[in-house]
């Protein structure tokens, strides 16, 4: 096979054209090339057509709309084995999602502790987060989540829900985490929107600060107000709401626990594995990142009499973040595709009920297609999303 | 946060400038001192002095600490799988000619015919051993390889026999031929955007759906399959990384010697760019001995899947942890190998430039 380049210097004065010429071949190997591909696809396409006759398989997404009769264990919408298969596979794209975002959140802030942390002038504390990184990064994360989960779910380690003691009214048990849970009041909820909007107004206040020192020359004490603004404004609405301080606290009825809320030890295991495996290839990001901001920035910001505070938030974490974006994009689409490794321990994620899918009807085209668009569109999306936030942060060079 | 430090010169004056500098500091270290001389002694004691090291299950079971009794007990089942107990020389063979091959593949100096010859005859010799039915050695069947030499076999044939694969697809992403460009392009892109899981999941449903009736491939060689054209989508696209760092000049020279295509790639631009993807190589080539992990969802019984297959024994179930720290710290020993070679071989490259 040849891919010839076609140059820019084209013969001109060729009125008859060889097989030699660049042109030619240009066209003629991509007609092979096109050819062998459409080729294979086709022969592949043809077998699995007769295959699938044979078998007696129907193709199309029609079982979709068939009720699943199966159970999963963690729904975040109600379904129930009388459900249909769409409906078990948006329960499954759900747990994907839940364990990935709260993955990325907590893999990004323990990744930006431990690569701060192996820059540290603490001899002690540079060792440790470096052991950190070199450890966790070179076992397999599959592996890590199975070993969370077999310490998990061992009664060598944890407690049955019988026995275990309460810790701030807090059990952890083999059976998961149980945890008390504020009781279902208005005001809860009033606070939570409450904080959404100081976070908005403090983004915005941020931003007229900005505007307003550029045109005077002098900054209010943002950060604090701000940080008054986030607590006060959602503490505000809880009280003035009736402040109520009930709580659903998990108590032992028969052999489990019920009230409060409750996580899985499943679930536990592939958040755990994914986070800490991934904080480590993030620390390294973070690490590479700070250190690629050169010294003299640093000591230019020094001299013109910057605070530290102000040097680290303006001067070094800007530039960094620029070599930090696009590895971190990738780590985190790593997460969100790690996450599939869920059906090893049996979280029920979209891989796992796609899985026991394709396994009851037989629809292993239309089941690993389904995955694979799913995931397709996760990855492009986030990668979008990244690129976007990336151009901005981009240096403007005039 | 970059204040000089004094050049320390007694463990005192050392202590005080890399430990107590600030009070920040000093507080930092007398928390993680006390972290330390809280959990150290905990995990000593589960480790080593309350641990059992004899194959005595009801022993384990009266312990508080961790029972490596199960590896002894389950040593070789761990090591080698299901392969017959008589013939695990053969996959002891195999491994040890693996692990000289890489490590003669590491040391850049030996690079030359030679060793491509070796590897050649290495990875033949590998699949004789393996699998037998000639020369003698009886006839083993690929659902009984497991263990360490399966984990060895599916990332060493892997990463050999994606690389030249690797390499047409960067040069097609990097060609200007539209169709070509394109079928690589979504090929690459494709493949990067699922998890490796659903790549295996289609080898091992639907490869069989592929094929004219009649015509099986064994589970090993469609997992292999799968993890051939996985590892050669990430591979083209570090190759790519180095076809893009050469500078224009070699590639207008080539051509004004009047090179063909695939002399000037050949003999100008690949060589060069491949040596400057030697780290980021080795990286991703860790990246994908770690991901041979998975074929346990599959059902073969690789490193991981041994163990896992060795904890099925009802007397050693509750043991399980202990077998995967074991397998976790032969993963460990590979991967931190290969890695701290990769470091130093950026250290080196980069001085030599």
């Amino acid at each position: 096979m040849a891919m010839p380049q076609r140059t820019t210097l084209s013969p001109t004065r060729t009125t008859r054209r060889t097989f030699y010429d660049r042109d030619v071949q240009a066209v003629f190997w991509q007609v092979v090339v096109v050819g062998l591909v459409v080729g294979v696809g086709w022969f592949l396409v043809h077998n699995t057509l007769v295959n699938l006759e044979s078998r007696n398989i129907q193709t199309g997404y029609h079982f979709l709309w068939r009720e699943s009769g199966f159970d999963i264990s963690e729904f975040m919408i109600p379904y129930s084995a009388a459900s249909t298969y769409a409906r078990a596979l948006v329960v499954g794209l759900l747990n994907t999602l839940r364990v990935a975002i709260i993955g990325v959140a907590l893999a990004t802030v323990l990744g930006i502790f431990v690569g701060i942390g192996t820059l540290s002038q603490n001899w002690l504390l540079a060792r440790i987060t470096m052991g950190y990184i070199h450890l966790l990064r070179n076992i397999p994360v599959l592996l890590q989540i199975i070993l969370w989960y077999t310490i998990l779910i061992n009664d060598r380690f944890l407690p049955n829900p019988r026995q275990a003691e309460p810790l701030l009214g807090t059990y952890l048990t083999q059976r998961g985490l149980y945890f008390p849970l504020p009781e279902g009041h208005v005001a809860w909820l009033a606070a939570a929107g409450a904080f959404v909007a100081a976070l908005v107004l403090a983004w915005l206040l941020d931003r007229w600060t900005t505007a307003r020192q550029l045109r005077t020359g002098r900054r209010l004490p943002v950060f604090w107000l701000n940080l008054i603004l986030i607590i006060a404004l959602p503490g505000l609405a809880w009280f003035l709401l009736g402040a109520p301080t009930e709580m659903s606290m998990p108590e032992l009825r028969g052999f489990n626990l019920a009230g409060g809320g409750h996580v899985s030890p499943e679930f536990v295991a592939v958040l755990f594995g994914l986070t800490i495996y991934t904080s480590a290839f993030i620390g390294e990001i973070v690490r590479s990142g700070i250190l690629s901001v050169s010294k003299g920035q640093v000591e230019a910001a020094r001299a013109l009499g910057l605070k530290e505070g102000m040097i680290l938030r303006n001067v070094t974490l800007p530039q960094a973040l620029r070599v930090i974006i696009p590895p971190l994009t990738s780590q985190y689409l790593n997460l969100t595709k790690n996450s599939s490794l869920s059906v090893a321990v049996g979280y029920p994620d979209l891989v796992s009920v796609a899985g026991t899918a394709m396994n009851q009807t037989g629809q292993a085209i239309e089941g690993v297609s389904i995955i694979m668009i799913v995931y397709l569109t996760l990855s492009l999306s986030t990668a979008a999303l990244m690129n976007w936030y990336n151009k901005r942060r981009q240096l403007v060079e005039r | 946060m970059l204040a000089p430090n004094p050049v320390p010169t007694t463990a005192l004056d050392w202590a005080r400038a890399r430990l107590f500098n600030s009070w920040l500091n000093s507080i930092l270290t007398l928390v993680l001192v006390a972290a330390f001389a809280l959990l150290l002694p905990k995990l000593i004691g589960w480790a080593v002095i309350d641990a059992v090291f004899t194959n005595d299950p009801t022993a384990c079971r009266a312990a508080k600490g961790a029972c490596w009794g199960f590896i002894v007990e389950k040593f070789r089942l761990i090591m080698f799988g299901t392969y017959p107990y008589a013939e695990q020389w053969r996959p002891l063979v195999t491994v040890l000619m693996l692990l000289t091959l890489i490590g003669m593949t590491m040391n850049l100096k030996l690079w030359g015919r030679a060793l491509w010859t070796g590897w050649l005859i290495g990875v033949a010799a590998m699949w004789i051993l393996m699998r037998g039915g000639v020369f003698g050695l009886s006839y083993v069947g690929t659902e009984r390889w497991g263990g360490l030499p399966l984990t060895l076999i599916l990332s060493v044939n892997g990463i050999v026999l994606s690389f030249p694969l690797a390499i047409l697809l960067a040069l097609g992403r990097r060609s200007d031929l539209p169709a070509i460009k394109s079928i690589c392009v979504v090929f690459i892109e494709l493949v990067r955007g699922v998890p490796l899981i659903t790549v295996l999941f289609m080898a091992t449903l639907m490869i069989p759906l592929f094929l004219p009736q009649g015509i099986t491939i064994d589970q090993l060689l469609r997992a292999q399959i799968a993890f051939i054209l996985f590892a050669a989508a990430y591979e083209a696209e570090v190759v790519r990384g180095g076809l893009q760092a050469m500078p224009r000049g070699q590639y207008e020279a080539a051509d004004a010697l009047g090179l063909s295509y695939w002399k000037k790639m050949g003999l100008v631009i690949l060589p060069q760019s491949l040596r400057l993807v030697i780290p980021p190589m080795v990286n991703t080539f860790i990246g994908f001995f770690k991901d041979t992990s998975l074929v346990v969802i599959v059902g073969m019984f690789d490193l991981l899947g041994a163990v896992r297959l060795a904890s099925g024994d009802p007397q050693w179930r509750p043991f399980y942890v202990e077998g995967l720290v074991f397998a976790a710290l032969i993963y460990f020993c590979f991967c931190y190998t290969m890695a701290e070679y990769s470091r130093r071989l950026e250290r080196r490259l980069d001085r030599s430039r």
